[in-house]
């Protein structure tokens, strides 16, 4: 019954979305449209931090290799510019899958925050690829990808590429939803409690994780190949630790664990930025002050603000204040 | 590609890892003893490379400069360990920094939206920035706060709030242009060996990194507080067992690896430039320092400093299309392999 009115409540927030934004002016639109696409990429994180405890610092490789092939495809071989957009979407999760395929086999041998500094030099690897080799991605300077894909749906104009990004970003959270509720889903939350009592029990939990992580990837992927026509341009920028750690962010600012949080987080960065950027210069104080303020006093992020209002209640009345929340990720013994 | 080119780019390869080397242990002592994974590292760096440009500009020497920077810098890391990476201690004054911190933006924020509240003046932005300050900290001291010693990724995420409240505020005050720090004069010179020109101070920088190695070897084996450090490195709970104040220890240590990443920051200003944006280019470097030598092991620092140093020349100069690829994939599989580092206590 719970859950039912939290999907109501979900469905009638995205309703009230694709109500509201195409007619608030284009600066809006564009903010969403890049805020949704973000999103996807902070539900990548979610499935990997809220539902399996690993906390990874290098999600944007798999945004990045998408972003990379599709401006390739289009600038090079002029592919995904018409009815094919289809299969570069497609081709993006593969290759975003495909490589945390291989990135996972690395990584899934470390634990806590070995996990964190292995992703952080597994994404530094791709970023040093995008910035140095030049004859493929363009180096320093990135690639232009020109011309937006048009097939009977006209991209180039901002509402109705709104309306797509919002199509794969409701498409996205739809499917991880169901993925997480879903018996594997649960495993998942089972390994994040306690990995070696779901072993005991006879589950495969490398294998859990390292489907997860592969998961995760295809849809950092998928957001890689929308950010590419929403931005028009990508370079080493977009792959960069500080969009990894952004994403992370994004998620524990929402909520992890939650899905919806990680979207959440995604529109409120994006609006502080995009917002602040246009009318103060110094906005990134009030970026550095969210993080800070996020982490010391909503452990539990947006989502959970119920929860620790009702915890500080329980804990006021008793007398004492410190509530006691399960951390993120554990520290290395 | 005779023997010349092996030698130079060997030469400036260990340079580099001369100056990393005062990035990285400072970074890997910081994790050692606390467990803290430090992203504002890079920042300290920045900043170091930033004061010695005040200092230059405001006394005309480089000389001082160094101490100063690293110094200041030091105490700027000892403010941000004391006050937000341990919860105990310090909650007022923590709640209080925040408060107006939040109540100066909160009043810029409103004059820059609407002009007309503050009237215009000085003192309407101070009155402004002093009731919202008061109004966020009555709000924020009903909020528990709740440790972050336990959670890596709360920390992690807690430095990197730093280190963009860092850059910011390095642009703020030092503005967006490239900038050097010139070196004395007699340092710009070159030595000939052999026909081949070493630059005087990359032999400075290789000299300093070993001079500082050998000081902290002999802070860490033969004082009293080193041996509270390694103690701590390798068990901090029965450190604190057998009376060691691992609290201190972890002061001390902060306060040292700022102190050695701001050295680093001014010694390396020189060659390298200083400008924003420089602080999250060292960082994942030292990074690798950090993970190729071991966490928490000065000589594992040493050696990783070089490796990095000596991968990223050779790289750069043999296959630049791949260089980074070749500096961090190595760091990929140690870390697969062996994920305390080659030199790393388990």
């Amino acid at each position: 019954m719970r859950d039912t009115i939290k999907i109501l409540s979900v469905v009638l927030l995205l309703v009230a979305l694709l109500l509201v934004v195409p007619r608030s002016g284009s600066f809006v639109v564009l903010l969403a449209t890049r805020a949704m696409c973000f999103a996807i990429l902070a539900m990548s994180v979610d499935l990997l931090l809220g539902f399996t405890g690993l906390p990874s610092l290098g999600q944007a490789a798999y945004f990045g290799v998408g972003a990379y092939l599709t401006a390739i495809l289009a600038t090079r071989y002029h592919i995904g510019l018409g009815w094919d957009f289809w299969l570069v979407v497609a081709a993006g999760m593969l290759v975003g899958a495909a490589l945390a395929a291989l990135f996972g086999l690395f990584a899934l041998r470390a634990t806590g925050v070995y996990f964190l500094m292995i992703t952080l030099a597994l994404g530094q690897c791709v970023w040093g690829l995008a910035y140095r080799w030049n004859s493929l991605t363009g180096g320093d300077n990135g690639i232009n990808v020109g011309s937006r894909p048009n097939f009977g749906l006209d991209l180039t104009d901002e509402t109705t590429l709104f309306f797509l990004v919002f199509g794969f970003f409701a498409t996205s959270l739809a499917a991880l939803y169901v993925l997480a509720r879903s018996p594997f889903g649960r495993s998942l939350e089972g390994i994040r409690e306690r990995e070696l009592r779901m072993q005991i029990l006879g589950y495969n939990t490398w294998l859990h994780k390292y489907l997860a992580f592969v998961i995760a990837g295809a849809f950092g992927g998928l957001s890689g190949v929308l950010w590419a026509h929403i931005n028009g341009h990508v370079s080493p920028e977009t792959v960069v630790l500080t969009t990894s750690v952004d994403a992370l962010l994004m998620v524990v600012l929402g909520g992890a664990g939650t899905l919806v949080g990680g979207a959440i987080g995604a529109g409120i960065v994006f609006a502080l930025r995009e917002y602040l950027s246009t009318l103060v210069p110094w906005w990134q104080y009030v970026l550095g002050g969210v993080y800070v303020l996020t982490i010391l006093y909503l452990p539990t992020g947006l989502m959970g603000i119920p929860a620790q209002i009702r915890q500080f209640r329980v804990a006021d009345g008793k007398g004492g204040r410190s509530g006691k929340v399960k951390p993120l990720a554990s520290a290395p013994s | 590609m005779g023997t010349q080119f092996w030698v130079v780019q060997a030469f400036n390869g260990i340079s580099y890892g001369a100056l990393l080397f005062l990035v990285g242990s400072g970074l890997s002592l910081i994790f050692g003893v606390m467990r803290i994974v430090n992203l504002s590292h890079g920042a300290y760096f920045l900043w170091g490379g930033y004061i010695a440009l005040s200092v230059i500009g405001a006394t005309g020497s480089w000389a001082l400069s160094l101490p100063v920077a690293a110094l200041a810098v030091a105490a700027i890391g000892v403010a941000m360990e004391r006050l937000f990476l341990r919860s105990d201690g310090f909650a007022r004054l923590r709640t209080a920094l925040i408060a107006v911190g939040l109540g100066v933006l909160g009043a810029l924020a409103l004059a820059a939206r609407w002009g007309d509240v503050t009237g215009g003046s000085w003192a309407g932005l101070v009155m402004l920035a002093a009731a919202c300050a008061a109004i966020a900290y009555v709000l924020l001291d009903r909020i528990p706060v709740l440790a972050v010693e336990t959670d890596v990724l709360r920390q992690v995420l807690l430095t990197v709030g730093f280190a963009f409240l860092f850059q910011q505020a390095a642009l703020d005050i030092w503005g967006g242009n490239n900038m050097d720090i010139n070196p004395p004069h007699e340092m710009t010179a070159s030595i000939v060996v052999g026909g081949l020109y070493f630059p005087l101070y990359r032999v400075f920088m290789i000299g300093m990194a070993i001079v500082i190695g050998a000081l902290l070897w002999l802070v860490m084996e033969k004082t009293r507080m080193g041996a509270a450090v390694r103690a701590t490195v390798d068990d901090a709970q029965m450190a604190r067992g057998v009376g060691i104040d691992t609290n201190r220890v972890s002061m001390f240590i902060f306060a040292l690896g700022a102190f050695l990443a701001a050295l680093g920051g001014v010694i390396g200003g020189a060659f390298l430039g200083i400008y924003p944006g420089l602080d999250f280019e060292i960082l994942p470097l030292a990074f690798a320092v950090v993970i190729i030598g071991g966490m928490g092991s000065l000589g594992g620092a040493a050696i990783g400093a070089l490796a990095v140093g000596l991968a990223d020349n050779f790289g750069k100069a043999l296959f630049p299309e791949v260089s980074y690829f070749t500096l961090y994939a190595p760091m990929v599989l140690i870390l697969a392999v062996k994920p305390t580092g080659l030199f790393g206590r388990e």
